[in-house]
C-alpha cells in the first residue's frame, strides 16, 4: 500500500545566515485536512512557509521533506508551484514594471502547460479572471496596475487569494493572509480557502488569531516555538490559545 | 593637441574634397561657419581623457581611423527594404537618408500644412539660405567638442523642419538615416528643428544599419522651441553593434515653450549621447527621458545637461540602463540653475540595472543651484535583479529565466510608457524583447 500522505516533514533543521531557526520540525499532513500553525512572533512560522516553497538562501542541515511521494527538496521553486504548492506570502513583494495581469496570466499558462493543458488565449483568460476576481471581491483596476505596486496591505492579500483561486493549488500555505484585513476582506480569504476545500487537497493556515479559524475550521492546531511543535491538537486549542497566550505552553515544554 | 598630423591632413583633404558636394555651398556665411569649426576642430581634435567630460568614454578607436564621406552614388534601395523601420500603424512625414545623403526615392515627405515645411538641409540652403542664417549652428557650440566641430565643418544632409508660428503638424516627421556600407563611412547629419510660436511638431529620428558595419554617425540636431510652442522628439539609435555613434541634440527653448526628448540606445559599439536643453525663458517645461542598453563589450554614455536661465522653469528628467556582458555604462546629467531662475523645479533620476558581474556603469547626477527660490531633486541608482521579485515570481510556476526576463523587461517599461505614440511604443518594445537577456521565454506574453 502506497503512502497516503500528502506532506511529511521529518525532524527539519534549518539555519539561515548561520543562525539555526527551524531545529527538528515534524508534521504530516493528510489530503482533505486544514492544519493551523500558530506560534509567537519569530518562532519560524514563515520560514517553514518559504522552506516549503523553495525558497533559496536556507540550509537544510537535517531532516526530509516529501510532498505527494517524492523529495521536496530537490524541486526549484517553479516545480513546485507546478506540482500544486502555493505559498501565499505574508509580505507580498512589489514588482515594478510588471502588469498584474501579464503576470497571472504567465502563472496559469505555466501551470496549464505542465498538466499538459491547452494554454488560455488572452479573451480565455480574461474570462477566467472575471469570475475569480468576483470571487475575491477584488477591484478590477488593481489588474492594470504593476504587481501589488502601491496596493494597499489588505489589497496585497486579496492579490494572493486571487491568484490561488486561480491556480487552484493541491496544497496552500497561507502565511498570515489575514493579518491586518477588514472583516469583510477576512471573510473573501476565508471563502477563496473553503471554496478550495476537498478532499483532494490540502491547506495550512499559519495565523496570530483565532478569528481566521471561525472561518477556516482546521483539523488540527500546531503551536510553533523557538523552531519546534511543542504543541498540537484539535480546533480547541486555538481557543485556548487566545485566551491564555503562549506562556502555558512554553512552561509545559520546559518542564516536559 | 591630441590629433595626430596626418589625421588633421586626412580630414582637411576630405573636406575640400567634397567642397561643392556639401550642403550651402557657395554660401558665404556657411563657408565661413564649416572653415571655422574646421580650424576649431584642428585645435582641439577629438576629446581625451583629460576632458572631464569625457573621463569614462575612451574616443581612441574613431581617432585611428581615416573615416571617408561616401561620394553621391546610386543606392539600390527600394522601399519595401526599409519597411522594417518605418512604422507601420503611424502615418509620418518621411525622410531617408542613406549613406549620409537625401534619398527622395525612398521618402514620402507628403504635405506641411500652410506653410511649414520639411526637406533635406541641401535643398533648405539652397531654396531659403535667409531663413535659416538666424538658427543654424547658432546654437550648437561648435567649440564644446571635437566632434561638434567636426559635424558643424563637415555638416551634411539632415533634413530642416520649418514651423511657422501657430502650425500644428497631425502627424509626426520620421527621420530615418540609414548605413548600408562596410567601414571606414563618415556620416554627419545635421538637423534643425524651428517651431516658431504656438506651433506643435513631433520629430523621430531614426539610425539603423542594412549591412553597414564600423561606420561612424557624427550626428548633431539643433532644436528652437518658441514661445508656447511644443515640439516632442523621439530617438531611436539602432546602429550596427561595431558602428560608432555620437550626437548631440541641442534645444533652445523660449517663454513658455515644451520640450520632451524620449531617446533610446540600442546599437552601437560605442555610443555617446549629448543633450543640451537650455530654458531660455520663463515658464519654460523641458522633459529628457532616455533608456540605454549594453551587451558584450558595448559602451554607450549619456551626458545631459539642463540650463535652468530664467525662472518659473520645469524640468523632469527619467533615464534608466541596462548593461549585461561586459557593457559599460555612463551617465552623467547637470542641471544648472541660475542666479535669477527663481521658483525653478526640475527633478532628475537615474536608474541602473546590471545584468551580469562585468557589466559597469557611472553614474553622476549633478545639480548645481545659483538661486535660493527653487525646488530640485535627483537621485541615482545601481542595482541587480532583486532576489524577492525572482522568488515571488518563481513561487508562481514561472520559469526564473522567464521570471528575469520579466524583471528587466519591467524595468525598461518606465521608460517605453513615458511615450505617448503608440506605434513607437510597439516599435521599442520589439526591439527590447529581441535584445534584452532572458526576454525569450516572454515574448508570447507582453506583445
Ligand atoms: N534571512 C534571515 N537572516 C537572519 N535571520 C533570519 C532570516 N530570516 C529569518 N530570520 C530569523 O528567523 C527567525 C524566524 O523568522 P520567521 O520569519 O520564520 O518568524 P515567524 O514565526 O514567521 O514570525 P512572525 O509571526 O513575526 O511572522 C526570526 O528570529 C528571524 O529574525
Ligand atoms: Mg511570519
Amino acid at each position: 500500500m502506497g503512502d497516503s500522505r500528502m506532506l511529511s516533514i521529518k525532524n527539519l533543521h534549518v539555519s539561515v545566515a548561520g543562525k539555526h531557526i527551524l531545529q527538528g520540525i515534524d508534521l504530516q499532513i493528510m489530503p482533505g485536512e486544514v492544519h493551523a500553525i500558530m506560534g509567537p512572533n519569530g518562532s519560524g512560522k514563515s520560514t517553514l512557509a518559504h522552506v516549503l516553497a523553495g525558497r533559496e538562501g536556507y540550509d537544510i542541515t537535517e531532516g526530509e521533506i516529501t510532498y505527494e511521494g517524492q523529495n521536496l527538496l530537490l524541486l526549484a521553486p517553479e516545480e513546485r508551484a507546478r506540482e500544486g504548492i502555493f505559498l501565499a506570502f505574508q509580505y507580498p513583494v512589489e514588482i515594478p514594471g510588471v502588469n498584474n495581469t501579464y503576470f497571472l496570466k504567465a502563472a496559469v499558462n505555466a501551470l496549464r502547460k505542465h498538466r499538459g493543458e491547452p494554454e488560455l488565449d488572452a479573451m480565455d483568460f480574461m474570462q477566467l479572471m472575471k469570475t475569480r476576481i468576483k470571487l475575491v471581491g477584488m477591484n478590477e483596476a488593481l489588474l492594470k496596475r504593476a504587481v501589488n505596486q502601491g496596493f494597499s496591505g489588505g489589497e496585497k492579500k486579496r492579490n494572493e487569494i486571487l491568484q490561488m483561486a486561480l491556480l487552484e493549488p493541491r496544497l496552500a500555505i497561507l502565511d498570515e493572509t489575514d493579518s491586518g484585513l477588514d472583516i469583510d476582506a477576512l471573510k473573501a480569504v476565508a471563502e477563496g480557502v473553503n471554496r478550495l476545500r476537498s478532499p483532494e487537497r490540502a491547506i495550512i493556515v499559519v495565523t496570530h488569531y483565532q478569528r481566521l479559524l471561525n472561518y477556516i475550521v482546521p483539523d488540527h492546531v500546531h503551536v510553533l516555538a523557538q523552531g519546534r511543535v511543542v504543541k498540537s491538537g484539535d480546533r480547541s486549542l486555538a481557543e485556548h490559545l487566545e485566551e491564555e497566550g503562549y506562556g502555558w505552553i512554553e512552561k509545559e515544554a520546559a518542564n516536559a | 593637441m591630441t590629433i595626430a598630423a596626418a589625421q588633421l591632413d586626412h580630414y582637411r583633404r576630405e573636406l575640400s574634397a567634397l567642397g561643392a558636394q556639401l550642403p550651402g555651398s557657395g554660401l558665404t556665411w556657411v563657408e565661413k561657419t564649416r572653415q571655422g569649426a574646421f580650424e576649431r576642430f584642428a585645435q582641439m581634435g577629438f576629446p581625451s581623457a583629460r576632458d572631464e567630460n569625457w573621463k569614462y568614454t575612451r574616443v581612441t578607436p574613431i581617432e585611428k581611423r581615416a573615416f571617408r564621406s561616401m561620394p553621391k552614388s546610386c543606392i539600390g534601395l527600394i522601399p519595401e527594404d526599409l519597411e522594417r523601420f518605418f512604422f507601420a500603424a503611424l502615418p509620418c512625414h518621411r525622410l531617408v537618408f542613406v549613406n549620409g545623403q537625401y534619398t527622395p526615392q525612398l521618402s514620402e515627405p507628403g504635405a506641411l500644412p500652410g506653410r511649414a515645411t520639411v526637406c533635406s538641409l541641401t535643398k533648405a540652403l539652397a531654396d531659403n539660405p535667409d531663413r535659416l542664417e538666424p538658427y543654424l549652428a547658432r546654437y550648437a557650440d561648435a567649440d564644446a567638442n571635437g566632434f561638434t566641430a567636426l559635424n558643424t565643418a563637415f555638416m551634411g544632409d539632415g533634413a530642416v523642419l520649418y514651423l511657422p508660428r501657430d502650425t500644428v503638424l497631425e502627424h509626426p516627421v520620421h527621420l530615418l538615416f540609414v548605413a548600408t556600407t562596410q567601414e571606414e563611412l563618415f556620416v554627419n547629419p545635421r538637423n534643425l528643428i524651428v517651431a516658431e510660436q504656438g506651433s506643435e511638431a513631433t520629430v523621430i529620428e531614426s539610425y539603423v544599419s542594412l549591412g553597414g558595419n564600423g561606420y561612424f554617425t557624427n550626428a548633431l540636431t539643433e532644436v528652437v522651441v518658441g514661445d508656447n510652442a511644443e515640439v516632442t522628439h523621439y530617438k531611436l539609435q539602432q546602429e550596427h553593434l561595431s558602428a560608432f555613434h555620437i550626437a548631440t541634440l541641442q534645444v533652445q527653448q523660449r517663454r513658455n515653450s515644451r520640450f520632451t526628448s524620449h531617446s533610446i540606445s540600442f546599437g552601437g559599439s560605442l555610443v555617446r549621447n549629448d543633450i543640451n536643453a537650455v530654458l531660455d525663458a520663463e515658464g519654460a517645461q523641458c522633459t529628457l527621458n532616455g533608456l540605454y542598453l549594453g551587451a558584450g563589450r558595448q559602451h554607450v554614455d549619456y551626458h545631459t545637461r539642463i540650463d535652468h536661465t530664467k525662472p518659473l522653469g520645469t524640468s523632469r528628467e527619467h533615464y534608466r540602463g541596462i548593461l549585461s556582458g561586459r557593457a559599460r555604462g555612463v551617465f552623467s546629467g547637470l542641471t544648472q540653475v541660475h542666479a535669477g531662475a527663481q521658483k525653478t523645479d526640475a527633478s532628475q533620476s537615474n536608474d541602473n540595472l546590471l545584468l551580469s558581474r562585468d557589466a559597469e556603469v557611472d553614474t553622476k547626477p549633478q545639480l548645481e543651484i545659483y538661486a535660493d527660490d527653487v525646488k530640485c531633486s535627483h537621485g541615482a541608482t545601481v542595482g541587480q535583479l532583486d532576489d524577492d521579485m525572482i522568488f515571488y515570481l518563481r513561487a508562481r510556476g514561472i520559469e526564473a529565466q522567464a521570471a528575469r526576463g520579466l524583471l528587466t523587461y519591467g524595468f525598461a517599461q518606465d521608460v517605453i510608457d513615458r511615450m505617448h505614440l503608440a506605434a513607437v511604443r510597439t516599435a521599442v518594445e520589439e526591439v527590447l524583447l529581441g535584445q534584452l537577456p532572458d526576454t525569450d521565454a516572454i515574448k508570447g506574453l507582453v506583445s
